[in-house]
Formats: C-alpha cells, structure tokens, sequence
C-alpha cells in the first residue's frame, strides 16, 4: 500500500491538459465520450471532499450546455449541410446582398451531426480542464507557482475564492429579504441584492489585503525593482512563446518548423527566470509538494493519450474523424482506445488521499464541530 | 517595546481627530488590555501599532509610533511582520489559505524562513495552541474557538515580539473563550510575547491583564494604569468589579476567587434575603411551540427532536457551545434555512408557510449580522420602506426609533451608525409590525457596556407589554440580567430548560460571575444585591 500524500498539482494538470489535447484532435463521439469517462473515473477515485473537488459536476453541466447551444446555433443560424432533411423550421429570407447570413430554414441530419461532434469535442475539453480544477485546487497549484509569478497568482487565486463568498452572500442577503417581508425572488429582488453584495465582496478584500499585508506578504527582500521586473517579463514572455510553439506543434495547419524552436526558446527563458527570481526572492516555501514516481506515472499517462491521438490523426487512421456527410457509423481505432486506457491509470497509479479529506474524515468533522 | 510619541490620527473627513496626543509605553512581556466604548478609536489605535494606520486606512498620524526600534513612519506593515502579529476581528476574513497547517506557514513563508525552521515552529504551534488534531482539516469546517485559535497561530508561528488582538473573543461561547484566553495566557508567561488586546467582554479578561488602558474617546486623554486602579473609578466594569465598588472591598478584586475571599460579610448581610425578580406577568399564555423539530444539513442533524414552548410575555434564552443548533433552531422558527420536520407554530401558524407583511406580524428575527437587513442609503427612507412592508402606518417604525434611540438622525447612512445604533434600527425595523414573538440572535456581539444596558430595558419593556423573546447568546451576565427562562442546548438537543436562577447557577460555565461569588445563594446580578441590601439598610 503507497503511503496517503496529495499528488503534485502539477502532475494533474499535465495529465489533464494532456487529455484536453487528445480531445482535440478527433471528432469521433464514441472517443470523446471514452475521454469523458476516464477523466470521470480519475476524478471519482481521487477528488478531494472540498468545494474544489466537487466542482467537477458544475463542469459536466456546462459540458452539456455547450453541446446544446452548439446544436441550437447550427440549427438556427448555420449553413445546412447535406441532404437529409429532418424538419423544415420556419425561416427567413435575406436579400442577396446578405447572402451569408441564415436564420431558420430547413434542419438536415449532416448539420445537426457536425454541430454534435464539434459541440462535444468542445465539452470534452473543458470537462479536462474542470478534472484538473477539482483534483488539484488553484490554490495548490499556487504552492508550485514559480517565484517571479507569485503575486499574479496570489490575485487570481484570491478573485476565485471570492466566486463561493459571493454565492452565500446571495443566500445570506435573500434570508434578510425574507425578514423583512419582501420577495425573495424575481428581478428586483436581484438587483437591490446586488448592492450589498458587491460592497461585502469589496470590504472583504479590502479586509483580505491589510491580513496579508501585516503577515508580511509583498516584503522587499533584497532584490530591486529592476530584477523583479526583468524576471517576470522574461517568465511570462518565455510562457508565451512555450504555448505558441506547442501549439505550432500540435496544430495541424501550422509549420512544425516553426514550433520547435519556439518551444525551446521559450523554455529556456522561463527557466532563467525561475532561476533569477529564487536566488534574489525572500519568500520561501513550507513542505513543498515532491515531485516523484506518482507524478512521473500520472503525467506520462497524458502525455501518452495526447501522442497516441496526435499520432493516430497525423497518420490517418481510419476512425479519428467521423464522416457526417454522409452520416457514418464511428470506428473506435485501437491506437486511440490503448491511449485512452492509458490514461485511466492515475485512477490506481496515483496515491491515495491523506485520510482527513476522505468520507470517513467528514463524518469525524461533523461530530468534532459538535464537540 | 511600544512607544507611541504624541500620537494625533484624523481621518479624511471628520472634524475631530480620532485620538489626539496620545503618548503611551508598553513596557515587554506584558498583557494590555484596550477598553473603550464602541467608535471610540480603540481598533484605530491597535491598528497604529504595526502601521495599518495610516498606510492602509488612510487618514494622518502625527507624532511617532515605534515598536521595537522600528517606526512606522518609513515601516509600512509587512516590514513589520517579523515583530508585530496582528489578529483581525473576524479570523476567517483573514485567513489566505485553505487548510490549518498551511495558513500556519503562510506568514513564514511571506518573511522567507528556512524549511527546516519552518517545519519545526509549525509543529510547535500546533502544539502550543492544541491544534494537532486539526492539523490537516480545511479552515471552513472550524468552529469558531478553533478558527480563533488558528488565527492566533498563524501570527505566532513568525515569532512576533508583539501580538495584537481585536476582540478575540467576542464571538466565542464561554468554553471557547477559555481556551483562548489560556492560551494567551501561555504566550505572555512562557514566551515573554507581549500582547496588546481590545475586548468588551471585560468578566473574561480584566483578571489576566497587567495594564489597562481606556480610551475615553472624542479627543479624550487615554487612562492608563493597573487593573486594579484603574477599575476603580472606569465608567465601565465587569459585574465582579461593581460588586466589589458596591460592597467597599479594598483593594478591588478582579476576578471571581479573589471577590469569593472578600464576599463573606456579604453572604452573612445577605443571609435571609431573595433575589427581586422582574414582575413576570400576570398572566402568561403559551403563543409558540416548537414539537419533535429537527433541522439537517446533509448527514448533520443541527437540531435534534427539540420541543419547546414559548409564552406571551416570557425572556427566554437559548445556550450552548458555538455550533449547538441554536441559530439553526431560531432559524427554523421564522422559516428560513433547511425544512425542518416535526411541528412549529406561532400562534396556530406554521412560519414557514408566511411570507411578506404576514410573515412580519406574526414572528421577527434579528440576525446575527443586523446590517444584512439594511438596504436604503439613509435612516428615514429605511424606516419609510419598513412602514410599507408591514404595512402599518407611515411613521410608525420611526416613532419607536425616536422611542428607543432618539439621538439617531434622519439623514444619516446606516453604515455610518455604531454597531449598537444598527442594532437598535434592526430591532425597530423589526417591532413595526408588532409581532408578539421577538427572536435575536447574538444580539451584544461587539455591543459595550451601555449599550448593552439600553438594549437590556428595551428588551424587557417589550416583554412587559406582551411580547415573547428568544434570544440565542453566549453572554452570560446578559442572561442573567433579563431571561425567565434559560434553555440549553447540545448538539442539537435540549439538554436542560428551566428557571435561569435553577438553570445558570447549576453550570460552572453559564454562571455569571455574581452567581459564582455569593454561591450557593441564588444571587445573579449585581442590582439584585443592591436592591437587597437598600432592603436591609431600610430595615436597619
């Protein structure tokens, strides 16, 4: 039995935005509800019992709400494609000059196919990143932030906090409403809510800011403003020329000639930076997160399903697109299926969760709260 | 240690200066306790003392203020982390972090310690503040005494030479507090910290204090001096202190052992005589009842098969630890919160079923945070709004405001009233529609002396012309003084109901402190004693 530790946050990213990265290269439904699948079982087996760790549910949701606005546009505004016709909505005609735009008109099953497909290569993606959001919360990921970025993270990291604060002060303004006698629901009641919430979201901020600030946060240390400069412009410049080349890399219409390089380049300015930063920065780091074998095992396996998709797409293989015009039923590519299961593993590979955070650990703290 | 050197803050806006030539020493290793009425500067000087005045607040400083060699001058506050720990009010807004061991390690890492000896103090703190079990739990499943707690370690574990503290414990049930104070305690005596402290609750924490200091507000000089001085003559004192002052006892005692020792002639002058009570009324009849009710959040019973019934004209006050069910409880008498099941009803309606002016006239809650109820921008137009949605007269609710806190203006912002004043509008707000049951929940939270005392004789005329109040409190000298009926609650069960003299006097951690002194009597207030004894006096 591996010993109980929280996995390196980064380790779940990479695996996430690996996963994110097969989904984007196939159309095939059948693949990309597999995807779903296996980010749902990693998740299942190593969530932690937080508001994070349960907001892989709010991103299935919005999953399905993108594949039906997705299919809801394609059928009001967009070109119909093919020929089998399954309803005849109600249109309007534009005047030549207008040629390009479209409203209602006639529903064929290609179109309706090819906005499914798309809608849900779309919600597959943004269920990945919603796995990595509740295995990992940000503020861990905060904990693995390089030095140079530290404040930019600390203020993203503090406006997410503030989205579940403002959800209760929702509440807490509504149960106020009902004291006083008036409608608890309906526009108005909104918006004279707003208000005070906005102005509690504010004085908590404020409040946040003068904690931080006397506990030290933002001291000086050594460094000057110029090297502080210097190393953030060349981690953030370093980030972004990393990102381009990747995806010069990974897309298929641009020149992989240009993507390698960028790629290193931009790699090796972040690590400069890095670099600089740790030796002039005050701030230290308590326990930070090991990188180890878990980490290694969890983040190969999305780097394996992200070259297993990559690859597959690059060679052709038979299924990876799924022909809507005419409609066909999906293959399932062996290549595509192995990478899959390859990256279910983190699901028995990674550790397990430090007890405290488990079923059994909230059932103490509700009894603990009590005593 | 802390040197304040003709001390002048004015904030933008205001004629007067919050505190003026304020020339203080706090010498090291020592527990100064901040006493003041609410507004009166007390948190503007706390605040001063590791420079969130004036670099975060704004406003002007003149003079100097030095801590440990350091001005805050040209030492803005995360200069001065490494000396000076600052607790906030409210813990949880200050929290940064998400779970107990690293917002421990927060200030550490801000102030760039080695792992190692971060590592180690952590540990340490743990320790030192009984917060190992924990360790590992996530900061928003804490109660309240464990958030305080964390909140007070999470300064420590730096190592400041000085700690500062907003009211730590004015949120706390009596228990929770003890284990605060404790704590404070072990710093002061086995670290050397010294520690500066506001608080309202001065039965608490006079008797661990070295110094106290009171600020009078206005612009008034700042008296400074030992407890025992100083409590002599201060315009506001804990009930042992005004029992000492009633009965002459020299040198003062502070805490309840040493007013015990100085109480026997008073127990023998008091030796056949009863406590006064308040004339309850001559005829109470039941209004509310509460049958087999039980409240859950998820798995978490808040309220477990409670049964209580509640007469017209009864004070009734519902106890217990922080998380006991109590707000949860009052909660389910207005209907707000998770359906209970079982039976509630007031005067044969079931709550929740009410809403709008109906609602109103049936049953109030004052919530713990009264200025959630305020949405207008100026008092007059708060109170016309709250005449329409009881639909009563127009002027009715701003009768009862001139009635209870006639000083309150039309045009002013009810953000810009003190937390009492709010208190109050909420209460008048609330009173306009008459409902015959009246709930509070926490009413004196961060209310000083006074305006305790006002809040007080409000709540008992109103229990006089009928009404039936439930008021949920840790505070037990309030209890004391104005409850019929005290009901406890644990774990969400009623453990014990009864008289307040049978149940307070029963409880070493419910028992005020006259209870505790002149025990096994069952004096509860210093005015019952003086009643008694201008009695005896007579008879004399």
């Amino acid at each position: 039995m591996r010993d109980a530790r929280w996995l390196h946050p980064g380790a779940w990213w990479l695996w996430a935005l690996g996963m994110a990265a097969a989904a984007s290269r196939t159309t095939n439904p059948l693949l990309l509800a597999l995807l779903i699948a296996c980010a749902a079982l990693v998740v299942h087996a190593r969530r932690p019992e937080d508001p994070w760790g349960r907001s892989f549910a709010f991103f299935l949701r919005l999953g399905v709400a993108v594949i039906v606005i997705r299919v809801a546009v394609q059928l009001v505004f967009g070109a119909a494609v093919g020929t089998t016709v399954l309803a005849d909505l109600p249109g309007l005609q534009f005047p030549e000059w207008l040629a390009g735009v479209r409203l209602g008109g006639a529903v064929t099953l290609e179109s309706v196919l090819m906005a499914l497909y798309d809608g849900m290569r779309l919600a597959t993606i943004l269920i990945c990143v919603g796995a990595a959001n509740s295995l990992a919360s940000p503020t861990r990921l905060l904990k693995s932030v390089p030095a140079a970025l530290y404040e930019l993270g600390v203020s993203v990291v503090v406006a997410l906090t503030f989205t579940p604060q403002l959800v209760s002060d929702v509440d807490r303004l509504r149960t106020s409403r009902r004291l006083r006698g008036r409608r608890t629901s309906g526009i108005r009641a909104i918006a004279a809510s707003a208000v005070p919430v906005l102005e509690g979201a504010l004085e908590r901020s404020v409040t946040l800011a003068a904690a931080m600030d006397s506990r030290g946060y933002g001291r000086r240390g050594d460094s000057t403003a110029a090297q502080r400069r210097t190393s953030a412009a060349l981690l953030l410049g370093g980030l972004v020329a990393a990102c381009v080349g990747i995806y010069a890399l990974v897309s298929a219409g641009s020149p992989a000639v240009l993507g390698l390089p960028l790629l290193i380049a931009g790699m090796g300015a972040a690590v400069a930076a890095a670099a600089l930063s740790g030796r002039t920065r005050l701030r230290t780091r308590y326990r930070p997160d090991p990188w180890s074998i878990s980490e290694w095992l969890v983040s190969s396996a999305g780097v394996a399903v992200a070259v297993a998709f990559t690859a597959a797409a690059w060679s052709g293989v038979a299924g990876m697109e799924t022909s809507f015009d005419p409609p066909a039923w999906p293959l399932l590519p062996w290549q595509a299926v192995l990478g899959i299961a390859l990256a279910a593993t983190p699901a028995f590979t990674s550790p397990p969760l430090p007890v405290s955070t488990s079923p059994a650990g909230r059932t103490l703290e509700a009894r603990e709260v009590l005593a | 240690m802390i040197v304040f050197n003709d001390v002048t803050i004015q904030y933008p806006g205001q004629s007067e200066p919050t505190l003026s030539h304020v020339d203080l020493r706090i010498p090291e290793g020592e527990l100064v306790l901040v006493v003041g009425r609410t507004g009166s500067g007390k948190t503007t000087l706390l605040r001063a003392i590791n420079g969130l005045v004036p670099h975060f607040t704004g406003g002007t400083l003149a003079g100097d203020v030095v801590v440990d060699g350091r001005s805050t001058r040209d030492h803005p506050p995360r200069e001065l982390a490494d000396v000076v720990g600052v607790v906030p009010q409210d813990p949880m807004s200050g929290f940064v972090t998400d779970t107990v061991e690293d917002e421990l390690a927060y200030g550490m890492e801000c102030l760039g310690l080695a792992p190692d000896v971060m590592r180690r103090r952590v540990e340490e703190t743990l320790d030192l503040l009984g917060l190992v079990d924990i360790r590992h739990r996530a900061l928003r499943t804490l109660s309240g005494g464990q958030r305080q707690r964390v909140a007070i370690g999470a300064v420590l574990a730096a190592h400041p030479r000085v700690l500062v503290l907003d009211e730590p414990t004015s949120a706390l049930d009596p228990g929770a507090a003890e284990e605060v104070l404790a704590a404070l305690q072990r710093l002061v005596h086995d670290l050397g910290v010294t520690v500066v402290m506001a608080e309202h609750r001065l039965e608490r924490v006079v008797q661990y204090a070295d110094q106290v200091i009171i600020v009078p507000g206005a612009g008034q000089p700042l008296i400074q001096g030992s407890p025992s001085d100083v409590m002599i003559t201060a315009p506001i004192a804990p009930p042992v202190v005004e029992l000492g002052r009633l009965a002459g006892w020299s040198p003062l005692p502070l805490s309840v052992r040493d007013a015990r020792r100085a109480a026997g002639p008073l127990r023998d002058l008091l030796v056949g005589q009863r406590p006064h009570l308040r004339a309850v009324p001559a005829e109470v009849r039941p209004l509310a009842y509460a049958r087999d009710v039980s409240v859950r959040y998820g798995a978490h019973a808040a309220v477990n098969h409670v049964d209580l019934g509640i007469g017209t004209g009864e004070i009734v006050a519902l106890m217990g630890r922080n998380g006991a069910g109590k707000s949860t409880l009052l909660n389910a008498l207005v209907g707000i919160g998770p359906r209970p099941s079982g039976e509630v009803r007031i005067a044969g309606a079931d709550p929740a079923a009410l809403d709008g002016a109906d609602l109103l006239h049936s049953v109030g809650l004052v919530p713990q945070e009264p200025g959630d109820l305020l949405e207008a921008t100026t008092v007059a137009e708060e109170c016309r709004s709250s005449d329409r949605d009881a639909r009563c007269d127009p002027g009715t609710t701003r009768a009862l405001l001139a009635l209870m806190a006639p000083e309150i203006e039309d045009g002013i912002h009810p953000r810009d009233l003190s937390e009492g004043q709010r208190l109050l509008l909420v209460l008048c707000i609330i009173l306009a529609a008459r409902p015959p049951m009246l709930l509070l929940d926490e009413p004196t939270r961060g209310l000083d002396y006074p305006t305790k005392a006002r809040l007080a004789r409000v709540l008992t005329d109103l229990a006089e012309a009928g009404h039936a109040i439930v008021l949920a409190t840790h505070d037990v000298e309030l209890v004391a003084d104005i409850a019929d009926r005290v009901v406890i609650l644990a774990e969400g069960e009623v453990v014990a109901d009864g008289p307040t003299s049978h149940v307070v006097t029963s409880s070493p951690m419910f028992a005020p402190q006259v209870a505790k002194i002149l025990s096994p009597e069952g004096w509860l207030t210093v005015g019952q004693v003086a009643h008694a004894l201008a009695h005896v006096e007579d008879a004399g």
